[in-house]
């Protein structure tokens, strides 16, 4: 068997250089996906993103890119969200007005509030290395540390409704989501391909789950 | 908790590095790409490129520089100088900036940065701003004012620089990048009270820079003592660029001086393609 390969879907996010580039020093082929059928075709699917979240949810619907993602996920091919990319997995998001998401994860995506919990004031956008502690049975988990520091950098995150899906944890005056796994899907809020070793840690350990659900 | 950064930046004209960067051992110090490399080895939390070239024509070769960069650096970059656009903007996100920093022209077209800031997103969205200080007619800096400048500090705006910051936090940008004219390229250290009262009043991460001159400076631009700088972030050039010290260096003394910084993180795990 030669090199597992993953579709990077290309739904006008942005550019996906880093993403791409970093996924195949990790040991993965890479396709870009902006039709379904490198989806329908790939060992796993990585969604990248930067930007709104109606824009997001609005180019994953245009070429029928969301109905190819719910065919792999149901099919258990591993799923990679990063940043916009485990947003969208939730019913809604806030961002610019009420919008639906994929609705695969229960809970909602919210921008951080000014102030946090004790009353001090919390700089918004959360831009910058901060912790993540990782817990949980992902087969992931079994290749990362328990904590590693990733970049960040975005106003709104992911507020589950179950807390059973966290799998990273990550403070910023309160304590947020950063990392979430449900079935075939492990998203994260943060940027590993922006996060030199700590990052490829991560991605290589996708790599490894990718081939050993082949 | 979130940590501290550490910013070096480089100016650029026409693809190559200027200020000459003299340290790095087997590499071409003109090459921006390269320097990059080498700043990611030490760990660097971001980097900055300036661009300072003077004609827009030449701004493919910009774009070139950065599509590399984001090809072989696996950091956070940050892309300022000579944008103009939403779509210059656009472009220099398609090339692989993580993030745009834009000056003149928020000045000149006051719809720009709340409309970046709908299409794109703040995130993503710097304001840059030139700080001088303001003097009385004795020439004595007037206390707790400064003025806004583009073209280098050579152009005063009238704007104050603190009602600035806080018009564009406002309207969208997400991050101020604060350079003080009066301590550019001192290293005297970083005006402090121009930071404190920027941080005060905008509740967006604040970037120190201008007269980074030691890793204290640094630590008084981060800290968050009542006569510290309360930045989320340094930029330095000349400190890193000539081989006075390093990344690595500088976040250990600024370690040792209470400021949380990010450790150093281990080696890159060998990957399966090498």
């Amino acid at each position: 068997m030669g090199r597992a390969r993953v579709a990077l879907v290309d739904y006008g996010g942005g550019n996906l250089r880093s993403v791409a580039k970093s996924l195949e020093r990790s040991g993965l082929d890479v396709e870009l996906a902006s039709e379904a059928s490198v989806i329908d075709r790939a060992d796993g699917i990585v969604l990248p993103g930067a930007g709104a979240f109606a824009d997001g949810m609005a180019g994953l619907r245009r070429n029928q890119l969301d109905e190819a993602l719910l065919k792999a996920l149901e099919a258990g091919r591993p799923y990679l969200g990063l940043c916009l990319g485990v947003q969208l997995l939730f019913e809604q998001g806030e961002e610019h007005g009420l919008t639906n998401g994929l609705g695969l994860v229960k809970g909602q995506v919210q921008r951080f509030a000014d102030v946090d919990s004790e009353g001090h004031r919390r700089r918004v956008p959360h831009i910058g290395w901060n912790e993540v502690r990782f817990s949980g049975g992902h087969p992931m988990l079994e290749h990362l540390p328990e904590r590693d520091f990733f970049y960040f950098v975005h106003s709104y995150r992911p507020v589950p409704a179950d807390e059973r899906v966290v799998v990273g944890r990550t403070q910023y005056g309160d304590e947020f989501a950063s990392a979430i796994a449900q079935d075939s899907i492990f998203a994260v809020q943060f940027h590993p391909e922006k996060s030199q070793h700590a990052g490829f840690r991560l991605l290589n350990a996708y790599c490894s789950w990718v081939e050993s659900s082949r | 908790m979130l940590l501290k950064r550490i910013i070096p930046c480089l100016d650029v004209d026409q693809g190559r590095v200027v200020k000459g960067v003299r340290y790095v051992d087997h590499v071409d110090c003109g090459d921006p790409v390269q320097v990059a490399q080498v700043y990611e080895e030490q760990e660097a939390d971001e980097i900055t490129f300036l661009d300072i070239t003077a004609s827009h024509e030449e701004r493919g070769i910009l774009l070139d520089v950065v599509s590399r960069t984001a090809e072989t650096v696996f950091m956070p970059l940050t892309v300022g100088g000579g944008v103009r656009s939403l779509q210059d903007i656009r472009d220099l996100l398609n090339a692989g900036a993580d993030k745009v920093s834009i000056m003149t022209a928020a000045v000149n077209d006051p719809d720009l940065v709340p409309e970046a800031a709908v299409k794109i997103g703040s995130a993503n969205l710097v304001l840059a701003i030139d700080a001088r200080a303001v003097r009385d007619a004795s020439g004595h800096p007037v206390e707790g004012r400064w003025e806004v400048c583009t073209h280098g500090g050579r152009r005063p705006t009238g704007l104050d620089a603190v009602d600035w910051a806080a018009h564009n936090a406002e309207a969208g940008a997400g991050e101020i990048l604060l350079t003080s004219m009066d301590r550019d390229g001192t290293k005297s250290g970083y005006d402090l009270g121009l930071l404190r009262a920027v941080s005060e009043r905008v509740s967006i991460p604040v970037i120190a820079s201008g007269g980074g001159g030691s890793a204290a400076d640094l630590a008084a631009a981060l800290g968050e003592g009542p006569e510290e700088g309360c930045a989320q972030a340094a930029l330095a050039a000349s400190i890193f660029h000539f081989g006075e010290t390093t990344v690595a260096a500088v976040k250990e003394e600024l370690a040792a001086r209470g400021i949380a910084v990010r450790p150093p993180s281990g080696r890159l795990s060998s990957s399966n393609s090498d």
